[in-house]
């Protein structure tokens, strides 16, 4: 069966992911690793986040794992969690204007204050819990129904410069792009590790994913 | 097409076990962390919070094990509360496996230690838990206080003011509990929740005296709250979390079915 490398840069807590996708595909063969070699050898790469994009960005940079993702970026089954969503597009409004990885082109800006739901309730940031996605078509999707609910922790979203890039939208209370394909990676911003069996089944379609469309 | 509201059933664990009776018929081990969890993960818990009721230092040792073990088999978000003092208590937590750590009375002898957790760890994985009792008299207007030791402890520290300060550090959540409903099963403090969650930017969880499903969804329409945290109906079965997520859809609360 085939392997799967989960990108560790030090940025928290990844025992959640290598259970999840061990869970969804016991077969498979998962390396949580800091290791550019274990990175390039793996059949398919996972890169997740939590926290702030610099200390994000530093770490990357600073371990070299930059380059590294850069890299199996262009060749392998790619997929981006939260912030390693985010540190796919070109820069993020956080911490006074990051420079990301530039691999999307796009950029990730705050959710504005103050907004409201239909019954004129302030909406909170962090947009915290389980709202539904609105797929387009990419295998990634497979069996899981449409408008599915993801859970999601996150103040800051991707906006794509090419909307034919969006594989998902969420609403909050204006749809965002909160999943994006661009040819052999997929990113999204919710938690499929924290999502429960539609979670399960995301990971589960990765690791048979081969890349293509 | 909107964010669901979400229901967090709580669990009190002493030395890795569940305390305080899950009366579960059909569960084998009704003390044991790992069968509870999957048993609300499986009727739709949207969440699961642990507290840990002694933190004394062995304890937190075992507790980690209970993370581990859990976030093995239940793939929704964890918060564990009770007991954090440290970023290295976090970082422990955090590597196990929860998604969330609550901090009571640490924050409120040290302000700065939100704050630093917040710079550390990224604000979406810190929660402030804050127990409050009413001090205002019946003619006077409402006025909430911060309470320590369980609800036995006055601090004199108004409890909006409070909120919003620890928002200020870079809470990501509030985790509120009335100490004057806290067991009382009489329903939340609906005046006390909808002042902290309109004062703050961050979701807020409601917590302290829930005894029938819509007190659950009081909480959420006239309390304001983003997600509302139980314990008791839960485990003693009189109600499963799918029930209450019916009731909750009946009034008109968008929920995860």
């Amino acid at each position: 069966m085939s392997s799967v490398a989960v990108i560790d840069y030090g940025m928290g807590n990844l025992h959640s992911i290598a259970k999840a996708l061990q869970h969804a595909e016991p077969e498979c063969d998962v390396h949580v690793t800091s290791s550019a070699d274990a990175i390039f050898n793996a059949d398919r790469v996972v890169f997740p986040g939590v926290g702030a994009i610099r200390d994000c960005m530093q770490a990357l940079n600073q371990t070299g794992l930059s380059e590294v993702i850069t890299d199996v970026a262009k060749t392998k089954p790619f997929l981006g969690i939260c912030l390693g969503m985010q540190a796919l597009l070109i820069d993020n409004e956080e911490n006074g204007h990051t420079q990301t990885l530039s691999i999307i082109p796009g950029h990730v800006i705050r959710f504005a204050e103050s907004l409201q739901d239909n019954d004129g309730n302030i909406l909170k940031i962090p947009h915290m819990g389980w709202n539904q996605v609105h797929q387009v078509q990419h295998p990634l999707w497979a069996y899981i129904p449409q408008d599915s609910r993801f859970y999601f922790v996150h103040s800051y979203y991707a906006k794509p410069d090419d909307t034919s890039v969006v594989a998902g939208t969420a609403e909050y209370p204006n749809a965002f792009a909160c999943a994006l394909a661009q040819n052999n990676i997929f990113a999204v911003q919710f938690h499929p590790e924290k999502s429960q069996a539609v979670g399960l089944q995301l990971l589960k379609n990765f690791l048979h994913w081969d890349g293509q469309l | 097409m909107s964010l669901a509201k979400r229901i967090i059933p709580c669990l009190d664990v002493d030395n890795g076990r569940v305390v305080k009776g899950v009366k579960f018929v059909d569960i084998r081990d009704a003390g044991d962390p790992v069968e509870i969890a999957r048993r609300y993960d499986k009727e739709g818990a949207d969440e699961i919070t642990f507290l840990d009721i002694t933190a004394t230092h062995d304890n937190r040792n075992t507790m980690v094990h209970v993370v581990e073990q859990v976030a093995s088999e239940v793939f929704i978000p964890l918060t564990v509360g009770g007991g954090i003092r440290t970023l290295d208590d976090i970082r422990r937590m955090l590597n196990a496996g929860a998604d969330k750590v609550g901090i009571n009375s640490a924050a409120v002898f040290n302000p700065e230690f939100v704050r630093e957790a917040a710079e550390r760890f990224g604000s979406q994985c810190i929660v402030v838990a804050i127990d409050a009792k009413k001090v205002s008299q019946p003619d006077e207007a409402n006025r909430w206080e911060i309470f320590t030791h369980g609800g036995r402890k006055g601090t004199g520290i108004d409890a909006v003011a409070w909120a919003k300060k620890m928002v200020d550090y870079g809470a990501g959540e509030i985790l509120l509990t009335s100490m004057d409903r806290d067991g009382t099963r009489i329903g939340f403090d609906l005046p006390l929740t909808r002042a902290i969650s309109e004062a703050v930017s961050v979701p807020v969880i409601a917590s302290g005296g829930v005894g029938n499903l819509d007190h659950l969804a009081d909480g959420i329409i006239e309390g304001k709250a983003d997600a509302v945290l139980a314990a008791s109906i839960f485990h003693f079965a009189e109600f499963t979390i799918q029930q209450a997520k019916e009731r909750m859809a009946e009034r008109g609360i968008e929920v995860r079915l």
